[in-house]
């Protein structure tokens, strides 16, 4: 008789699959999704503004119209006419790029994986900010890379921090491979690199010889309608630029681009047939005939009046309810609100009772490579009508309050305290919930 | 073959929600194996309209944790006179709360290992220093603290050492109010289901459960490959007879009807002890129920269109 594990394959696994587990926190977001929850975790675009008969009369057309090239394997490059068309939105921010260096994507979490994969062996190092992107961490996890976090403040990247980074990188005799940095509206933290530091960064990047990868989907969405300038436009040679439509049209559509010095963007076309063959075709022509037919900026004005709102709504209820020692981030454009918590709070392992609570929120865990976080977590305003923002923050406060009783009662909340700090693992890995 | 229309409901707003939507998903299937025709819903404020209008024979309960166990859809349903498999809902909450559980099985004289119920205004009022100090002198360490219900390991730990007991009671209390406080016993894991039948309720086999982290948690429990199984469970004649007779006992103790499934653990001297019972118990891949099932020759769908039919009979 022998036992049985329910999986005869788990000595075959290679390494990289050993973080792929089935996570108590992960599964709390099953219940964030249903209606009765206010979902202050989920990073999805408010697509209800998006003129959704027009698009679908569009859809119609390209099929009838141009169906056998739109539903045909295309280039794995990308469609020429939309790779131009990408260009031009990337010129609002200052970037004079040929659409030869363009190489579109299943979205840009692939750009993600495959600037990853062409550049990064296990145990390589990757510097990235403090904290990051969820989906960019998990990436870089499956290829086995170490993340070096540099600090942030409220400018954004730290260029003092950076160095350090660098050096303490190489005289650990290891090589940092590339610097993943958002510099707009930064997923989670929501601030913005000032126009100062991005010079600074680049020029530290270039001296070192470690490329920038700038990932920048939420660029064009500056609640003042100021569009920063991308650290690419200044320096076309050290940095790989990652680019998206699912926060100015739709994430459904699974479409970014990475544009990329002509070398590097050789091997990233390779890299992209070798994963999907092509980008999907009508998925691409039908963001292409967007573009072309709609006022398409237009469009993301009305998304940066509505973000602005929420934002506004999250921000004057985080500062009516939220109990002394907390502070937050003031994001300027973007999706996010980075809350750190008082001493002694654990915002992994109290997301049960925000569930209870019918609210939900990102554990700052999620956000680090190393474990820390623990205290912060991320709140998303996109999605929920300012409304519900309000009453999802006013049921966080609840929590709050119910966890500080239980802190109080056991004595932790600060030096002193009883309680070690729980060790409860947020989501390894980005649900389309929580990107 | 058979002209059933069954409501399988799965999801509802529980911290055990993901589980539950796997187990109705692979319930639903099975009995659409059988030729039944089935509907999986979610526990939501549109079920009581959809019963009222499309009245089905009958219910499966796959929801785990909350009203899924606490008898409160069960009700609901008993209300709307839509017969469903499992026990009734005033019957539920005996076995939901798990001390309630534990003294009921103790009563009619099986073992449990021992414990405390302890709702965190009393840690508050008393202090909980005093609490803690009390509670180790009593029962001793190791502990094991579980919120006092729900499944599916959430917010259990163990506490090896007496600084380990605040963290423990926090994260139970993420979960809830109460706690229970229990001597943890070394031993086998074991799970044993009983299925009622015509000539009364009968014990499947036990399953044992070795999780590779020594402990069974929400990781071990539903990660494939992290936690091995054996069915039947590696147990002398007599052990495994004792642990059948344990969970026929708690079956019938606490009134539990149609399927139940017994979690309880062999200690070194071969003793079974009681720990908990469900009355919803999981169908997923990594769950135990199914397993059992197979184990004993039988096949789920067709286990649970035997089950529909005898809630049908009962009306």
């Amino acid at each position: 008789m022998t036992g049985n594990s329910l999986d005869r394959h788990v000595p075959l696994y290679a390494q990289r699959t050993a973080g792929m587990r089935a996570s108590a926190v992960r599964s709390l977001f099953a219940v964030a999704n249903r209606p009765e929850v206010v979902s202050l975790a989920g990073g999805m675009p408010y697509l209800k503004s998006l003129p959704l008969e027009a698009v679908a009369a569009e859809a119609a057309a390209l099929v009838s119209q141009d169906g056998l090239v739109a539903l045909q394997y295309g280039s794995g490059q990308g469609i020429a006419e939309l790779r131009e068309q990408i260009c031009q939105v990337m010129s609002l921010e200052g970037i004079v790029a040929h659409p030869d260096d363009v190489v579109v994507t299943v979205g840009s979490q692939m750009a993600l994986d495959l600037t990853t994969r062409i550049f990064c062996d296990p145990g390589d190092v990757i510097l990235a900010e403090a904290p990051s992107y969820v989906g960019a961490l998990s990436t870089f996890t499956a290829y086995q890379a170490t993340v070096v976090h540099v600090a942030m403040d409220d400018d954004g990247l730290v260029p003092e921090a950076l160095e350090a980074a660098i050096d303490s990188v190489r005289r650990s005799g290891r090589r940092a491979k590339f610097l993943y940095t958002i510099p707009n509206f930064h997923n989670p933290a929501g601030v913005t690199l000032s126009a100062e530091r991005r010079v600074r960064i680049a020029q530290l990047c270039r001296e070192a010889g470690i490329p920038v990868l700038e990932d920048n989907p939420y660029g064009l969405l500056g609640f003042d309608d100021t569009v920063h300038r991308a650290i690419r436009a200044d320096d076309a040679d050290n940095v790989i630029y990652l680019g998206s439509f699912s926060k100015t049209f739709a994430p459904g559509l699974r479409v970014g681009w990475v544009l990329a010095p002509h070398a590097v963007r050789e091997k990233l076309v390779l890299a992209n047939e070798s994963a999907t063959l092509n980008p999907p075709v009508f998925n691409q022509m039908l963001i292409s005939r967007y573009l072309a037919g709609f006022d398409w900026q237009g469009q993301i004005k009305a998304y940066r009046q509505t973000y602005a709102e929420r934002r506004d709504a999250m921000i004057g209820a985080l500062t009516a309810h939220m109990p002394a020692g907390t502070t937050w981030t003031h994001p300027e454009g973007g999706f996010y609100v980075w809350v750190t918590l008082p001493e002694g709070f654990d915002t992994a392992a109290m997301l049960p009772r925000a569930v209870t609570a019918r609210v939900a929120y990102v554990p700052g865990t999620a956000f680090y490579h190393d474990g820390l976080g623990a205290r912060q977590m991320r709140l998303s305003f996109c999605y929920p009508t300012p409304e519900r923002i309000v009453e999802g923050v006013r049921r966080l406060a609840g929590v709050l309050e119910s966890e500080l009783d239980v802190m109080r009662t056991f004595g932790t909340g600060g030096a002193g305290g009883t309680v070690a700090p729980r060790q409860v693992r947020g989501p390894a890995s980005p649900s389309p919930d929580t990107a | 073959m058979s002209d059933r229309h069954v409501l399988v409901l799965a999801g509802g707003l529980t911290h055990e929600r993901e589980v539950s939507l796997r187990s109705g998903s692979r319930l639903t299937e099975a009995l659409r194996r059988q030729g039944t025709e089935v509907t999986l819903r979610d526990a939501d404020a549109s079920l009581l309209p959809w019963v009222a209008e499309h009245r089905p024979d009958a219910a499966v309960i796959a929801l785990h944790g909350g009203r899924g166990e606490n008898g409160a859809v069960q009700g609901l349903l008993e209300m709307a006179g839509i017969p469903h498999v499992g026990t009734r809902s005033h019957d539920c909450r005996l076995s939901w709360d798990k001390p309630t559980a534990k003294t009921l099985v103790q009563r009619v004289g099986f073992p449990t290992p021992n414990w405390i119920t302890l709702a965190h205004n009393t840690f508050r009022d008393l202090g909980a220093a005093a609490v803690i100090d009390a509670l180790i002198g009593a029962l001793a360490l190791p502990l094991i603290f579980k919120p006092h219900q729900g499944g599916s390991a959430l917010g259990a730990s163990v506490a090896r050492t007496a600084a380990e007991v605040p963290n423990a009671l926090v994260q139970a209390f993420a979960y809830g109010d109460v706690v229970l406080v229990e001597q943890f016993v070394e031993g086998t894991e074991i799970a044993v289901t009983v299925v009622d039948s015509a000539d009364g309720p009968r014990a499947l086999p036990a399953v044992e459960i070795v999780p590779d982290s020594g402990v069974f948690d929400y990781e071990s429990r539903y990660t494939a490959g992290l936690t091995t199984y054996w069915a039947p469970a590696r147990l002398d004649a007599a052990t495994a007879a004792a642990a059948a007779d344990l969970a026929v006992a708690a079956h019938q103790a606490l009134g539990l009807q149609d399927v139940s499934r017994t979690d309880a653990i062999v200690d070194a001297s071969g003793r079974v002890q009681f720990l908990e019972v469900n009355v919803s118990p999981g169908l997923t891949e990594t769950s135990l129920l199914p397993m059992s099932v197979e184990a004993a020759g039988e096949d789920l769908g067709g286990l649970y269109l035997g089950l529909v039919e005898q809630a049908i009979a009962r009306g």
